[in-house]
């Protein structure tokens, strides 16, 4: 390989693994969900296109840079999560006609009034938050001066991914060290036993929506400075997110991260060495690649390891 | 202490209980023994709250416990060890522990009642940062004895807590149980094995078809003819 064939690959890579770790966090809200609820979240998508519309109002109207929203929008999402969960899915799963499988269409159906309603306020014209730094970069060179080869990381997309990383790592305190953390993966493990144990399920399950959209709230505010918005920008992520969840296994949050980095990476190399019209068919190649040949994700080859079959 | 006055259980349409009324007074043992289908597991099922009586009252300590929401029994001092223990088999051996003493008490002296479990079972002390999914199944049994324990229940129910263990284990199991009402919990066990059962219980009621139809002390009933013949195989 010639320097120039390694400074495309690594650069590739770098830009991968930054799209990864957004996609881990969207990822990770909506595994939270499936493994409590066992119902796909499909208005997942539309749940960070609101947070992006929050991050965007502010921008413009208050001036707030978008990555100060993520303490306005997370907050927010939370709440809206809350109640759909609330207002909105628990009424269905108490009608026992309906099969949990057929809980997901009502997901659905929210993702379509979201989309549709923020169409009706904002116009489906495409916007984005100019920030001052966005077309930064960081270069190895200004770092290393005699580098052989040359390598640049946008400065958005940094801070994107090291606010990305934090926010996961927090995640993963509240959920390994706290009491209402280890309910919650109590309860996604076996509800009956966590109810014996003194675990208000319910409680339980409205919280695990809400730190879900809570989750994706905050990744979209991450997307905003990098990426464009537009109503129907949803569906989009939604499929990104339900990719990713099967490929780290339904309902393991390891896995999310996992999943979340091996989709950045294939889709971040598929544009470069086929086409940048090709990423999503990268997306969706992974994605039947790995129901034919790791049909239990990631979070298999975890089990594998950790149980030893 | 516990007092199942005239239940009636359903699932969906099909009654599998039928006017079953027993108590369980303070520090006894009291099995409830019977055949596979009897309703035994049911009856535990809905004293802990995860079904519902259609008919009749449950009483722990005076309060109507079947009218509360299933996640409030533990904190008032009530405590299953499930049939297959039910471990959160993706959590290590200590977070199923503390997933059994969340609330007041319990969970103030959860590092306390953790090294009295871990004296009880010096096995579960080794094993502490294992995943429970990784136990065997005597060792399993035993985490979920302890996490039972971690909630300092005044009542500790078990179901089945012989099955599919080897007999040098089951024979464990049972002397754990002695143990623990020795220091003052009362135990309701349900069982197939019903002549170890019946050694260590007090006294003890026999569930068929899901009604109750003799009780007495444990000696009388390991003595009765209809027992022996239709459980025992003598």
């Amino acid at each position: 390989m010639t320097a120039v064939q390694i400074e495309v690959f690594l650069q590739t890579l770098i830009a991968g693994l930054l799209l990864g770790g957004l996609y881990a966090l969207i990822g990770l809200g909506m595994t939270l969900i499936m493994g409590v609820m066992k119902i796909i979240n499909l208005a997942h998508g539309e749940l960070m296109m609101v947070a992006m519309y929050i991050a965007y109002w502010m921008f413009v109207l208050f001036h707030i840079d978008p990555y100060l929203s993520v303490f306005i929008a997370t907050p927010l999402l939370f709440f809206l999560g809350v109640a759909i969960q609330k207002f909105l899915i628990n009424p269905v799963l108490k009608v026992e006609s309906i099969l949990p499988e057929n809980q997901v269409i009502l997901t659905v159906g929210i993702g379509m009034v979201l989309a549709s309603l923020a169409t009706m306020f904002f116009k489906s014209d495409y916007r984005s938050t100019p920030v001052s730094y966005a077309t930064d970069a960081f270069y190895l060179s200004d770092y290393w001066k005699s580098s052989p080869i040359e390598l640049s990381v946008s400065v958005p997309w940094s801070i994107s991914f090291v606010i990305a990383v934090l926010i996961t790592a927090a995640l993963w305190f509240f959920l390994a060290k706290t009491d209402t953390g280890k309910s919650i993966r109590a309860t996604a493990q076996d509800l009956d036993a966590a109810l014996l144990m003194g675990v208000n399920v319910k409680l339980m399950r409205v919280a695990t929506f809400g730190i879900g959209a809570g989750l994706v709230g905050a990744a979209g505010c991450l997307f905003i400075p990098i990426y464009y918005l537009f109503p129907a920008l949803g569906g989009q992520f939604t499929l990104i997110a339900f990719v990713i969840t099967i490929l780290g296994g339904l309902g393991s949050t390891v896995g999310a991260i996992i999943g979340g980095l091996i989709l950045g990476v294939f889709e971040s190399m598929t544009a470069t060495y086929i086409g940048m019209g090709w990423a999503p068919v990268g997306r969706f190649v992974i994605f039947v690649a790995c129901l034919i040949f790791l049909p239990g994700g990631v979070a298999s080859l975890l089990r594998k390891k950790r149980f030893g079959k | 202490m516990l007092e199942i006055k005239n239940i009636d259980v359903f699932y969906g349409d099909v009654q599998v209980i039928w006017d079953v009324s027993f108590e369980v007074k303070q520090g006894e043992v009291v099995a409830l023994i019977g055949a596979n289908g009897a309703g035994k597991s049911t009856t535990l099922k809905t004293i802990s709250g995860i079904l519902r009586p259609r008919r009749g009252e449950i009483l722990f300590e005076g309060a109507p416990i079947h009218k509360f929401e299933a996640y409030k029994l533990i904190e008032m001092g009530i405590a299953l060890c499930p049939e297959a223990r039910r471990l959160f088999v993706e959590m290590t051996v200590e977070e199923n522990l503390d997933m059994g003493s969340l609330k007041g008490e319990a969970k103030k002296q959860r590092e306390k009642t953790k090294e009295m479990v871990f004296e009880l079972f010096p096995r579960l002390k080794e094993r502490r940062r294992q995943l429970a999914g990784t136990l065997s199944g005597g060792e399993q049994q035993m985490a979920a004895v302890g996490r039972g324990l971690m909630s300092l229940p005044k009542l500790l129910m078990f179901d089945e807590p012989s099955l599919g263990l080897a007999p040098i284990l089951v024979r464990e199991i049972f002397n754990v149980i002695k143990r623990i009402r020795e220091e003052g919990t009362t135990v309701l066990i349900v069982e197939q094995n019903v002549k170890q059962t019946l050694a260590i219980a007090d006294r003890a009621y026999v569930l068929e078809s899901g009604k109750l139809v003799m009780q007495g002390t444990g000696g009388a009933l390991l003595n009765d003819e209809h027992v022996k013949k239709a459980y025992l195989g003598v």
